[in-house]
């Protein structure tokens, strides 16, 4: 009962901030023993991120890929599972649509191409979270490990599938040929320049639209449907489900299967976006970081967007702040990142009890 | 009270209270050394809170407790250790997958490097076991042992660390009834060598048979003292339950008609292989409300999930609406409600409700595929919310905003929530589990009123409650439940607190024989 008496505005959005500025001064302290100026490296890190339409095209390039993961967490979360294997799930959900493109860029239209890869990417993915969803819900073994274990699995299938089977004949580098244009996803300098905004040439492409529909998605889906309704009732009180006659094996898997889906159209942006081809390791991590965006953003599509944005934000400005500052080194942008994802994921109730204390307090008084 | 032999504890004034609620007011205890002493009293009478305080885990707000003639002051189960007091819980507080030996030095390991402690503790534990009749194989890993060997441990690891008094909380309710005939005479070994026992139950049998002197609990109040040998079942019986005010429900005679509820022997094994129903039978006819008394935790949830579709049965039969649910045929809960069968559960913040849910949300829990609420691919949020507006306007829920919290409102609110979303189906039979739990008495006598209300419009009602009063109220016939299984059944109009709680303890011979040598 005392979570009532808890501002909506804390949770949602002073704790997040607070730990997030809590990252950036141990980050700052990290610049000062380097020999540098944080205030300096921050002015780099922000104006690389937002100061110029380039910038913020990366920005937004990286912010699609943890949206897809970020949702692909939350939806799990929501029912009460960790499904640590969004990495995994974008990898082989990459797989299937590459091989979509593969199969009919000489053939069909992007029209016909584009569903088709959706569907691709989301079967691919939603087949690869099947697995330890299945074994989660009628074999009891934990969807955290068998998920983890599956990222591994997948590394190893898409090595095979490169070298063995997906390669050009004739090439050391294990990529698939590159797709005919019509196969493209459209990047948005293109898709605005008809309009009359030219803006400068980034990998931002149409997948950002898709991401945002995913998000309507997903919404709609977990406040608004029955199935939704069956799913948080499972995620917040599993002995209420039971009464209520709620299918907990079957809604598990279906949630796994959405959760799987959502992560493989990391590969519309990467794979049909960006590389026009398939290729080892595209994922880079996002399918990691979307847990941090999915925390950050307390599960909600609006939260994972804003956190999404940010942590792009830092993965382009981290990229342009290497740049400027020499002795600030590739390693220490991702400890930077690294900082932000352990104050705002794993650190995430450090104070959180301490500020609602604080609020408590001051509502009683 | 003897009290030539020096006290092993005096309680003087101990009270305790945790918010609105006083669970020890005032309570005295004297237990002489070397004795075997009961506390008996119902659910809720405030026994475990006192254990709870002479072992250091509540403070009490007031009073003193002496050990051994000196005032002490127990903050934590430390200071009881070190004051010579031993506890073994209700559920064991042992590393299942460690030794008996390991488990008994746990807290206790005697250095740094574990060799040199074990072999002093397992020299020990051989003393103790001799000396106590305690055998135990000391590296048998626990979770391998049977549960009355188990609590042996919980025994041995309290005398392991000096423990002359012992206190035991309801140490039977987990053991066969040899294995429980084997714990007495353990005790009264323990007894022999000078250890106190204090005894906490609600079985008056374990009381008569093992104890030297008893205490009464009700209500948070030592209420009685007596010698065993000078006391009987039935006063015993008499002074847990007490005269209490009679609740009034205004409602007429039953008119029950038709069976729609007809259970035959039905029995269930929970996962650990015990059988927590026992071949229970009855029928349910419509128009009357059937109450099952008993002390919780002898089969009532159980039966309430059997019935209700929360788990399969085991062996046995339900016939209902046309349908018979065997073991092979389940229904489960979300089709036991589509024959019209509601539940309102015992625990409503573990089951009856989502309490992160807004109101409306908690209100079509198990209707939520109902056409009422759904759209052809959304939920109907509209519907859903004149809908709650109108039954929070009904049954008078406060505060009547169907969009807070659940775990906003009040228990008896929150319950209005549960009774109005199962009441409001028109369902052909009710299953209602502890209706008033933690309501208050202005909402107890509005809830009373429509369970009566229901049964009037020729619907059938099974109501379990710990509460004697409040299954005396409302029922037309009482069936008792006892270990699993139904140990008594009579007509509400023959019942009084006496012989209900006597079946309650399975302590109740027939009147008919006994009457002669009573009066």
């Amino acid at each position: 009962m005392t979570q009532a008496k808890v501002p909506a505005w804390v949770s949602i959005a002073l704790i997040p901030f607070i730990n997030v500025m809590l990252a950036f001064f141990v980050s700052a302290l990290v610049i000062l023993a380097l020999g540098e100026d944080p205030i300096e490296a921050a002015g780099y890190l922000i104006y690389g991120a937002f100061g110029y339409d380039e910038g913020i095209g990366y920005t937004l390039y990286y912010a699609t890929n943890l949206i897809f993961t970020g949702l692909a967490v939350s939806v799990a979360f929501k029912a009460g599972l960790f499904n640590i294997g969004g990495e995994g799930q974008a990898y082989i959900g990459g797989l299937g649509v590459g091989l979509v493109c593969l199969w009919l860029d000489s053939s069909m239209s992007l029209l016909v191409i584009i569903p088709l890869a959706i569907i691709g990417g989301a079967l691919f993915g939603a087949a690869w979270a099947y697995i330890p969803a299945y074994l989660q819900a009628r074999r009891g073994s934990h969807v955290v490990i068998t998920t983890i274990m599956f990222n591994f699995i997948a590394s190893s299938l898409m090595v095979y599938l490169m070298v063995n089977w997906l390669k050009q004949d004739g090439r050391m580098s294990p990529n698939s040929r590159t797709f005919e244009e019509s196969a493209w996803l459209p990047y948005m300098h293109e898709m605005l320049a008809p309009f009359g905004i030219e803006i400068s040439a980034s990998p931002l492409n149409a997948a950002f639209f898709w991401a945002l529909i995913c998000c309507v998605f997903v919404w709609g889906l977990i406040w608004h449907t029955r199935w939704g309704f069956q799913l948080r009732t499972i995620g917040t009180n599993a002995t209420a489900a039971l009464y209520a006659g709620i299918d907990n094996p079957k809604v598990t898997i279906w949630v796994m299967l959405i959760s799987g889906a959502l992560a493989g159209f990391v590969g519309l942006n990467e794979i049909m976006g960006v590389n026009h081809s398939l290729l080892l390791n595209f994922t880079a991590g996002y399918g990691f970081a979307g847990i941090a965006v999915s925390l950050m953003g307390r599960n909600h599509p609006v939260g994972i967007i804003i956190a999404a944005i940010l942590f792009g934000a830092l993965y382009q400005g981290g990229s342009e702040l290497a740049f400027e500052i020499p002795s600030i080194t590739p390693e220490i942008v991702v400890v930077i990142q690294g900082l932000v994802i352990l104050f705002s994921g794993a650190l995430e109730n450090m104070l959180k009890g301490r500020i609602e204390g604080l609020f408590i307090r001051k509502s009683v008084a | 009270m003897n009290n030539k032999s020096p006290l092993a504890i005096e309680l003087r004034d101990i009270s305790k209270r945790f918010g609105s609620v006083q669970a020890n007011k005032d309570i005295c205890l004297q237990v002489p050394r070397g004795t075997i002493h009961g506390i008996i009293g119902e659910n809720g009478a405030g026994k475990s809170t006192l254990m709870s305080i002479i072992y250091g885990f509540y403070a009490a707000d007031t009073g003193d407790i002496e050990i051994n003639g000196t005032v002490t002051h127990i903050k934590t189960s430390e200071d009881a250790i070190n004051a010579g007091i031993g506890m073994v819980h209700q559920h064991f507080m042992l590393v299942e997958n460690f030794t008996v030996l390991e488990n008994v030095m746990l807290g206790a390991e005697g250095g740094a490097m574990l060799k040199q402690g074990k072999a002093a503790a397992r020299a020990e534990l051989k003393r103790l076991a001799s000396e106590y009749s305690l055998d135990v194989d000391v590296d048998a890993v626990v979770e391998e042992l049977p549960v009355g060997l188990q609590q042996r441990v919980e025994i041995l690891k309290a005398l392991y660390r000096g423990a002359k008094v012992l206190i035991l909380d309801e140490p039977t309710g987990v053991l066969t009834p040899q294995e429980a005939d084997h714990l007495f005479i353990i005790l009264k070994s323990l007894k022999e060598q000078g250890v106190t026992v204090l005894l906490i139950t609600h079985k008056l049998r374990e009381i008569m048979a093992s104890t030297d002197n008893v205490s009464v609990m009700r209500q948070g109040q030592m209420v009685a003292h007596r010698e065993t040998k000078n006391t009987n079942k039935e006063e015993l019986a008499e002074l847990m339950v007490g005269k209490k005010v009679r609740l009034k429900v205004d409602k007429d005679e039953a008119t029950p008609t038709d069976v729609v509820l007809s259970a035959k022997n039905l029995s269930l094994i929970d996962s650990q292989g015990v059988k927590r129903l026992k071949n229970v039978s009855f029928d349910l006819k419509a128009g009357e409300i059937v109450g099952i008394a008993g002390v919780s935790g002898n089969g009532q949830s159980e039966l309430l999930n059997v019935l209700s579709g929360i788990s399969a049965l085991s062996e046995g039969e339900i016939q209902f609406s046309g349908e018979t649910i065997t073991p092979k045929n389940h229904k489960n809960a979300s089709q036991m409600r589509d024959l019209k069968m509601a539940h309102v559960p015992e625990d409503r913040h573990k089951m009856g409700l989502v309490t992160g849910f807004e109101a409306y949300e908690s209100a079509i829990l198990g209707y939520h595929n109902s056409s009422t609420y759904n759209g052809s691919i959304l939920l109907d949020r509209k519907a859903m919310l004149s809908e709650c507006e109108e039954r929070m306007a009904k049954w008078d829920v406060r505060p009547p905003n169907p969009h807070l919290k659940t775990a906003n409102f009040s228990g008896g609110n929150q319950q209005k929530i549960v009774i109005a979303r199962e009441v409001e189906q028109n369902p052909n039979v009710l299953l209602i589990g502890q209706p008033t739990r933690g309501v208050d008495i202005g909402a107890i006598e509005n809830i009373h009123e429509e369970i009566v209300k229901l049964r009037d419009s020729g619907k059938a009602i099974l109501l379990v409650s710990v509460e004697l009063d409040e299954i005396m109220a409302l029922s037309d016939r009482i069936l008792v439940m006892f270990d699993g299984a139904v140990v008594g059944s009579l007509a509400a109009s023959d019942a009084d607190e006496r012989i209900l709680g006597l079946m309650m303890a399975n302590a109740y011979s027939d009147p008919s024989e006994k009457a002669g040598d009573k009066a």
